[in-house]
């Protein structure tokens, strides 16, 4: 396997851009979940579904979209999905989840019509909707890169703010903390994350791993550091597990890292109910 | 001669159609302790929100610290402790340490990491409210009144010049409200922080209060403690709109 990564460059590609994801999705991840906006990854990863199967259609098009990598309007359309759930939240102030399932069904929507227009780019399409091993390339890394630059500058300088905004809102506001700009960027951020894991994780699944590894971390973390490092670590595992599983039976890592994921949440419910079953029989122990 | 903390110059607000405020005037003076009470639905939380910059007054003038609220940029010289933290996320990943240094936050500035200084800072607000055992715990791990220790440490983090408080107490079972409350005494005669304090119990808190006004939709009264201690409870309760009997006078009277 060690040898194939060194010699092989799209192998190298996808692993490097496969480690980097599992850095910056589950950490960014950490927020979206705390911050009850988990749905809104998963509105955005389907407006990036029309925005490549857009891309996908107009190469058989116009001849300047055959040469532009399909990701990079994939990466638009969710920066501009984020801005519009914005706009809608914006709207309807009293129903904000409804922005999400809006946003979500024009992505699909778009992408669907876009689908039915082309003709024949399947294989092409299903490396976006569940990852590939072998499309990723050295463009797509260089792109993975500077999205995760941008991502942790931006945790790393806006951290405190972040914080007090997902811990407590108008303990913000009271502060005078302007949580406006701050979540303007933090969906472009978002959106951002998307495009750079939908090549390896795909659209349906990217979510998925900005949420599963914060699910596990925050049932075993006490604190919010804590939380951050143990999501990064699940989501490492689970991407390096899983691309050498997808490697090695030539399937789309989408699935395999995201049930790798499961499989780690599963295993840390289960032990957090032995420890469970541990404290109350010693609790019940002290009695006697 | 110094500036007012909190100067308010008619205030008026409405929600569409309903008064909530009218031509509210008051004055909170450097190192005073306001107990602001008033019945339900008297405009206790709509004031306070207008103060903390949450809502804009539909007339009249708002300034602190002598600056207009609108001009006004030292958002850290409040420490404000709401009524809500009570219901705050339990199942959220963050330490008591890491709740009260998110105080600091503002007063640290944008871009800006903390530093050793601030921990310091954090570590002596947790000392303030006895909660210096608690620092590495999980904030869900805690009780009611103990939560709400953490939050006023995380107002006093910045080491703020006025606290704000809406209903601090509830939820917090009765036993530690009186220690809650010499607590706050303690904060405003040794520690010099004016204080102003939204509450329904008016007979304990009124006892630590330098000042009291009563709000019910206006000021009907406003002054020193003492003052308010020679008020009728008749007065008082047709400012409530239902009879309030104060246990002090109570007294007085079993005395007399």
């Amino acid at each position: 396997m060690i040898t194939d990564i060194l010699s092989y460059e799209f192998l190298q590609n996808a692993f490097l851009s496969g480690l980097i994801i599992g850095v910056i999705a589950p950490l960014l991840g950490l927020f979206i979940v705390v911050r009850r906006l988990s749905l809104i990854a998963d509105a955005l990863s389907h407006v990036a579904l029309a925005g490549i199967a857009g891309s996908l259609y107009l190469s058989q098009q116009v001849l300047f979209f055959a040469a532009l990598n399909p990701v990079y309007l994939g990466i638009a359309s969710a920066v501009g999905g984020s801005l519009l759930i914005e706009k809608l939240r914006g709207a309807y102030r009293h129903y904000e989840e409804l922005a999400i399932p809006v946003i979500l069904s024009a992505g699909i929507g778009l992408g669907a019509i876009f689908i039915s227009l082309s003709k024949g780019f399947g294989s092409d399409l299903i490396g976006y909707l569940f990852g590939s091993v072998s499309a990723v390339s050295r463009q797509d890394l260089l792109v993975v890169i500077v999205i995760a630059i941008i991502v942790i500058v931006y945790i790393r300088f806006l951290y405190k703010e972040l914080f007090v905004l997902s811990f407590d809102a108008e303990y913000a506001k009271v502060s005078g903390i302007n949580p406006r700009y701050i979540q303007m960027v933090f969906m472009i951020i978002t959106a951002l994350v998307i495009g750079a894991s939908m090549r390896i994780v795909g659209i349906l699944l990217v979510s998925s791993l900005m949420t599963i590894p914060v699910a596990a971390a925050i049932q075993l973390a006490k604190s919010f550091k804590g939380a951050m490092i143990y999501s990064i670590v699940f989501g490492e595992l689970a991407v390096i597990i899983g691309l050498i599983t997808a490697y090695h039976l030539d399937i789309a890592p989408g699935g395999t890292i995201v049930i790798t994921s499961i499989l780690i949440l599963l295993v840390v419910l289960g032990w957090k109910k032995v420890q469970g079953g541990r404290n109350v029989r010693a609790a019940k122990g002290e009695l006697v | 001669m110094s500036t007012n903390i909190i100067q308010l110059d008619d205030v008026s607000f409405s929600y569409e159609q309903s008064i909530a405020l009218d031509h509210i005037s008051l004055q909170v003076g450097d190192g005073e302790f306001w107990a602001l009470i008033g019945p339900n639905g008297s405009g206790k939380s709509t004031l306070i929100n207008i103060i903390l910059g949450l809502l804009r007054p539909s007339s009249g003038s708002v300034k602190l610290f002598g600056a207009d609220i609108d001009s006004f940029r030292h958002r850290e010289r409040i420490g404000y402790v709401s009524q809500k933290s009570n219901s705050f996320n339990s199942g959220f990943p963050a330490t008591v340490l890491e709740v009260v240094r998110s105080g600091l936050a503002r007063k640290v500035g944008l871009f800006k990491s903390f530093s050793k200084k601030d921990e310091h800072r954090t570590v002596e607000a947790l000392r303030i409210v006895g909660m210096a055992d608690f620092a590495k715990r999980n904030m869900g791990e805690l009780s009611g009144g103990q939560q709400q220790r953490v939050f006023i440490a995380r107002a006093l983090a910045g080491e703020p010049d006025l606290l704000i408080m809406d209903e601090p107490t509830v939820g917090i079972d009765q036993q530690n409200v009186a220690s809650f409350y010499s607590m706050l005494n303690k904060l405003n005669r040794e520690h010099g922080i004016a204080i102003l304090l939204v509450t329904h119990e008016i007979d304990l808190v009124t006892d630590l209060a330098t000042h009291v006004a009563c709000l019910n939709r206006t000021i009907h009264f406003h002054g020193r403690q003492s003052e308010y201690k020679k008020m009728e409870d008749d007065d008082i309760s047709r400012w409530y709109g239902h009879p309030v009997r104060r246990v002090h006078q109570h007294k007085d009277e079993v005395e007399r």
